[in-house]
């Protein structure tokens, strides 16, 4: 098996309260050094909470956000410019909202020229035959390609979002939350396109999302991100069936699932860590119940624990 | 297009205003063709002729030019100047605009605070100056107006562009491998040219005048060409002798101003998508009820609150959106209802029919009861209503940051809450609402009392929405997807607190969710929606168990559980009928594996025994023989 994407010690901080002159007030680190691989023909899941990073983790990777540190190599070639359009080619992005991707005041055909003139310089033919190649394939009509967005679905929609991403011709696809703004039934239909079109296109998948059922459906590997940190990684049916991490085991103690009581699994209500003024030590040691003095001094690196998982805490489950 | 004209249309003062700017128009196009005196040609032996003399019309001026043809004349050149001024400055306007919300960060900063400069003199005095440097003359004029009115155009459109460089669409076409110059011209550009035409359309009027006032004082045409404003500046003279040297331009100025302005309210108003939605049309304090036949004011029924036959529709234009087609529910004191379903199956408009919250226009409740320990809710007076909305039955919703009013802080809110209701003092109010935010298990409530909903985390804000539906000791709590905007670990907390109070308080609770899993946790019993009418209903355990309802059966298994590990789910072909267009029969009749024809033909009840009942003539378990 081959990389097909290799990210290390990638990070991200924002600068706050900047002033017109002169430097910035303070910074909030988004992202924490981040060093993760993909295989070729693999679903990387990534789940984490709000305000656990994984947007701007998934914005770095395809270069609408310059990196702080790191750097991203696709199928082993390094990509160190924050250039949408280099990286356009490599690796594409599908977007949370179906709806407000697609500009509304362009029809669906000169949305899906975009990429094939700009990034592949076909002439007119060659992206009409493309094109009607991309819909077959997602199936949608094509009668279709003369209308405007706002006469879509939502799952339709997101369909129009993924053949636009694979008129790019990318074997890498980040798929950022790209079912929860629809509803289940449409939301299993565009989950079984994703899994046809791998299969069809080879294609490998960063799927990022906050429902933990639907990345454990979809994925091959799972990475547990809080607080800006890879706190756990590991094969999907391992990760929430057999937490390591206390984090992992809050979330999958959390979902609601059929046949188990109703309970709140976290007694005490610590307050989320504060991105202004990050705790010493692991982020999550003010809501974990093994916590001792190490966890509030130094923060734990993720280190490989069993044949198939990474977890970064001094008192693993 | 033909939809924009309309609109425009339906507003009757634009419309006048649009003849009679057409007529002006018009008329200034064919002045040159029209037999008039040279406008130039003076004759001081027929100065201030009056009006209707022979050969001139509308009289002569001081120097015995026709005024009807230095109106005309006059006219024509307004108008150019000030559509010029207008073009020019929207243009520039907009350039600057786009720019400086595009690339924000240090280039916004700097072209902004330019043009702050440009905005801190006082506009006839920043005209005057620009005329001063460059010297008296139209075209100095015209430059003078356009930049003084650039800044209106560059701080409205960089507003517009700041919200558009951010939206997913820009990111998408970067990624498509557009460069800057290319998204701003084919992605930004047609997003904001609506707002520049609406721009326009309201201060074109406004140019005119300006320059009108710029040659009033002597900056703008130069003798003898005439505008508007340089009639009236020369007429000034002999304003008390020779009124109507000076009426006649300024009738026209008001015309000209009046007209323009009228039309460019109704442009405005025609092509703002707010107005268009009619979001800003105030909706009406209780939902409108038009039932044709009135049930019983009173009756008596089993649940503390009920549901008869609940139809609540939407009338937009001709259509009528049936979003909710007869739904009986009911709850007892300590129970709690699941109804489930997905966006469009009338979930919402259920729960907001029942205290009249639905938005009217365009909300109608064109059937049904709503009972209250029997006493019928719809139709009752507003007064009554406005006393039992929060005392009696309260609301949770979906998004906490929306519900809470920013600027207040949450304690403020929450007394308000009980004073609506009765009177209480300060101190009494502060220490109930205090007790309130414990009983929600928000930690430090003294403290957290006075803070504002933006210094919490979304879960803290939940619990303030849910300490204020408690506030009066309701009997019935509807929760309206309380934790779909929430994270998993935060949804667990709020779902426990949840369930802890209606144990203790025996509360009753219709959720609204479309959550398997949660249903399961919470509720006792559930109901299944779709396009706007009960499926299925019966105990949580029972339906997700052996449903019954082929639609609930193929939605249960379209849910990914955890637990399962990597595997293909089932899917529901199709979409969910549009609720203006129903078909006949079983609204999932299309979508069906077990449908046939008897499916797509007439009315199909609710039938069941006991508690349990199905919508279906085909269901997947027989309910009837179950429960026996």
């Amino acid at each position: 098996m081959s990389i097909a994407l290799q990210v290390t010690d990638l990070a991200k901080t924002f600068p706050v309260g900047k002033k017109l002159f002169g430097g910035a007030k303070g910074a909030v680190k988004a992202v924490h050094p981040i060093t993760l691989s993909v295989e070729t023909g693999e679903t990387l899941g990534i789940v984490g909470e709000s305000g656990c990073g994984k947007s701007t983790l998934a914005r770095m990777l395809v270069g609408l956000l310059p990196a702080t540190t790191g750097q991203i190599e696709i199928e082993g070639e390094a990509l160190n410019t924050a250039d949408p359009a280099a990286f356009g080619k490599r690796i594409q992005y599908v977007f949370q909202d179906p709806i407000s991707s697609l500009n509304p005041r362009k029809t669906i055909r000169q949305i899906m020229n975009a990429p094939l003139k700009l990034l592949h310089k076909m002439d007119g033919p060659a992206r009409e035959k493309r094109i009607l190649e991309i819909f077959e394939s997602v199936n949608l009509r094509a009668d279709f390609l003369d209308r405007y967005p706002h006469e879509f679905s939502g799952g339709q929609a997101q369909r129009i979002g993924i053949a636009r991403a694979l008129a790019a011709q990318a074997r890498i696809l980040i798929l950022d939350e790209p079912v929860s703004a629809l509803d289940v039934s449409v939301q299993a239909q565009v989950l079984n396109l994703l899994a046809d079109l791998k299969r069809e296109f080879g294609l490998t998948y960063l799927f990022i999302s906050h429902d933990l059922a639907v990345v454990e459906a979809v994925s091959d590997r799972i990475a547990v991100l809080y607080f800006g940190s890879v706190v756990e990684e590991g094969r999907a049916e391992d990760i929430f069936a057999n937490p390591r991490h206390p984090y992992t085991k809050l979330l999958a103690d959390s979902a609601p699932v059929v046949g188990r009581p109703i309970s709140d699994p976290e007694d005490a209500h610590a307050e989320l860590p504060n991105p202004l003024d990050p705790p010493q030590g692991c982020a999550f040691a003010k809501r974990c119940p093994h916590a001792s003095d190490i966890c509030r001094k130094t923060t734990p690196r993720l280190e490989q624990i069993g044949a198939d998982q990474r977890v970064a805490c001094y008192h693993p489950l | 297009m033909s939809a924009f004209f309309k609109l425009l249309a339906r507003n009757r003062l634009a419309l006048g205003g649009l003849i009679v700017m057409g007529l002006v128009v018009a008329l200034a196009l064919i002045t040159p063709l029209l037999p008039l005196i040279d406008p130039d040609v003076t004759n001081t032996a027929d100065r201030y002729l009056p009006p209707f003399s022979p050969g001139h019309l509308l009289g002569t001026d001081q120097l015995g030019r026709d005024l009807l043809s230095r109106l005309l004349w006059g006219t024509r050149l307004s108008l150019a100047v000030g559509f010029a001024a207008a073009l020019f400055a929207a243009v520039a306007g907009a350039a600057v605009g786009i720019i400086a919300g595009f690339y924000s960060g240090r280039t916004d900063n700097i072209i902004m605070r330019g043009v702050d400069m440009l905005m801190a003199f006082p506009y006839i005095l920043l005209a005057l100056a620009i005329v001063a440097a460059l010297g008296p003359g139209l075209v100095n004029a015209l430059i003078a107006v356009s930049v003084v009115n650039i800044p209106f155009f560059a701080r409205n459109i960089r507003g517009i562009t700041v919200g558009l460089a951010h939206k997913e669409f820009v990111d998408a076409a970067r990624l498509s491998g557009m460069s800057n110059p290319r998204i701003i011209v084919s992605e930004i550009l047609p997003n904001v040219i609506p707002v520049i035409v609406i721009a326009m359309s309201t201060t074109i009027g406004w140019m005119i005048l300006e320059t009108a006032g710029l040659s009033f004082l002597g900056l703008g045409s130069q003798p003898p060409q005439a505008d508007l404003g340089s009639m009236l500046g020369e007429a000034r003279s002999a304003l008390i002798t020779n009124p109507h040297t000076s009426v006649i331009p300024g009738i026209m100025i008001l015309i000209i101003v009046m007209s323009i302005n009228l039309l460019g309210d109704g442009v405005r108003d025609a092509l703002d998508p707010r107005l268009k939605s009619g979001a800003l049309s105030r909706p009406m304090a209780a939902t409108r009820v038009d039932r044709k036949d009135k049930p019983a004011a009173r009756t008596q029924t089993d649940g503390l609150l009920s549901l008869e036959n609940l139809h609540t529709q939407f009338h937009v234009k001709n259509r009528v959106y049936k979003a909710v087609s007869g739904v009986s529910l009911s709850v007892k004191p300590g129970e709690c209802l699941g109804v489930i379903g997905e966006s469009g199956s009338g979930k919402s408009v259920t729960a907001l029919s029942i205290m009249g919250l639905v938005a009217s226009p365009p909300g109608v409740i064109t059937g049904g009861a709503a009972r209250l320990e029997g006493h019928d809710m719809i139709g009752a007076p507003y007064p009554e209503l406005r006393s039992l909305r929060g005392r009696r039955v309260a609301y949770i919703f979906q998004d906490p940051l929306a519900t809470l009013h920013p600027l207040y802080k949450v304690g403020d809110q929450l007394i308000e809450a009980i004073s609506c209701h009765r009177a209480i003092s300060k101190s009494d109010g502060r220490a109930k609402a205090i007790e309130l935010l414990k009983s929600v298990r928000i930690p430090n409530a003294e403290q957290r009392i006075d803070s504002y909903p933006h210094e919490m985390s979304g879960g803290m804000r939940q619990r303030v929405g849910i300490a204020m539906a408690l506030a009066n000791d309701p009997d019935v709590i509807i929760a309206d997807e309380p934790t779909t905007a929430l994270d998993v670990t935060v949804q667990a907390q709020i779902l426990s607190l949840l369930n802890d109070l209606r144990r203790e308080r025996g509360l009753a609770i219709i959720f609204i969710t479309h959550d398997f899993g949660v249903v399961a946790q919470l509720c006792d019993r559930v109901s299944v929606m779709y396009a706007g009418r009960i499926v299925e209903t019966g105990p949580t355990m029972a339906v997700l168990n052996a449903p019954a309802h082929p639609y609930t059966a193929r939605l249960i298994a379209c849910v990914p559980e955890l637990g399962g590990g990597k595997r293909k789910l089932e899917a529901i072909p199709g979409l969910p009928p549009s609720v203006d267009d129903l078909p006949t029969g079983c609204a999932f009749a299309p979508r069906c594996l077990r449908a046939q024809d008897a499916c797509k033909q007439g009315e199909i009840a609710l039938d069941g025994m006991g508690p349990r009942a199905v919508r279906c003539l085909f269901p997947e378990t027989n309910v009837a023989e179950e429960t026996a």
